[in-house]
């Protein structure tokens, strides 16, 4: 079962980014992840939350409610908004897809959670809005100290 | 970001002092784009030895860039990728089309 939970819910502005990855990177920050795991739990937040924010309420105000729950060994976190919903959510995970070109986005969202996490699923229905929910295993320090030990070995 | 122009070379180094995310790459690209209309460079340089953080709105801020380098007839680098940074570049394959320079 789960060890912690928080809930957050902000409105859709784009200074909320910053807010939101750091946030979260707090909370995950108690199972002890390293530098580079606690960058890409914030890489992979702000892209959902930028996609709640300029696709998800385009140019109105809406709020983006993020869930994250802690077990002894990962993180998961669910990002959603009552936007506009995607209506080809295969199309949008394609890397380079973008419905905002003229934006300079890169259409590389999807595609950096997708490889910065673990596991990412997206739900989502036209009109409603849009669910991202993503999690990451943080391997204790135990667990990270042996294979630094074995790599240590290995080498000499 | 802090902007320094060699007029020798006709080398204008953008450095970014800032995360990068959808929200602050605004006001990057508004300086970054002024930065090039008032110094007319041959060479622009993005400098991203001080920046923290940055998402896939960095992948468009340096190719947008890019595109407006071209217009005025200059040519794009980057510099100082840290880990981070070259990773979300990487995965572009935006570094095929831009390269990395040494700044001294």
């Amino acid at each position: 079962m789960y060890n912690n939970e928080m809930k957050l819910e902000f409105i859709s502005k784009s200074s909320n980014e910053a807010f939101a990855r750091i946030a979260v990177a707090a909370f995950a920050s108690q199972l002890d992840p390293t530098i580079e795991e606690l960058a890409d739990i914030k890489t992979a937040v702000s892209e959902a939350v930028t996609n709640s924010i300029i696709h998800g309420y385009d140019k109105k105000q809406g709020v983006v409610k993020i869930s994250s729950w802690l077990t002894e060994n990962e993180i998961i976190i669910e990002i959603s908004d009552k936007g506009k919903g995607i209506e080809n959510v295969e199309m949008a995970k394609e890397p380079l897809y973008t419905t905002k070109p003229n934006l300079e986005r890169s259409g590389m969202g999807f595609t950096i959670m997708e490889s910065f996490m673990d596991k990412m699923e997206v739900e989502s229905v036209v009109g409603l809005g849009t669910k991202v929910t993503m999690s990451k295993i943080i391997k204790p320090k135990e667990d990270k100290d042996e294979d630094e030990f074995k790599m240590l070995t290995a080498n000499s | 970001m802090e902007s320094k122009f060699y007029e020798k070379d006709k080398l204008l180094v953008l450095k970014v002092t800032s995360e990068i995310d959808d929200h602050s790459v605004q006001e990057i690209r508004r300086k970054a784009d002024y930065e090039m209309e008032r110094y007319m460079p041959k060479k622009v340089v993005f400098d991203f030895d001080s920046v923290t953080f940055m998402d896939s709105a960095g992948i468009g801020l340096v190719i947008g860039r890019y595109k407006f380098a071209n217009m005025i007839g200059a040519k794009l680098g980057v510099s100082n990728l840290t880990q981070s940074v070259k990773r979300i570049f990487d995965m572009s394959g935006l570094l095929k089309l831009i390269p990395t320079v040494e700044l001294n």
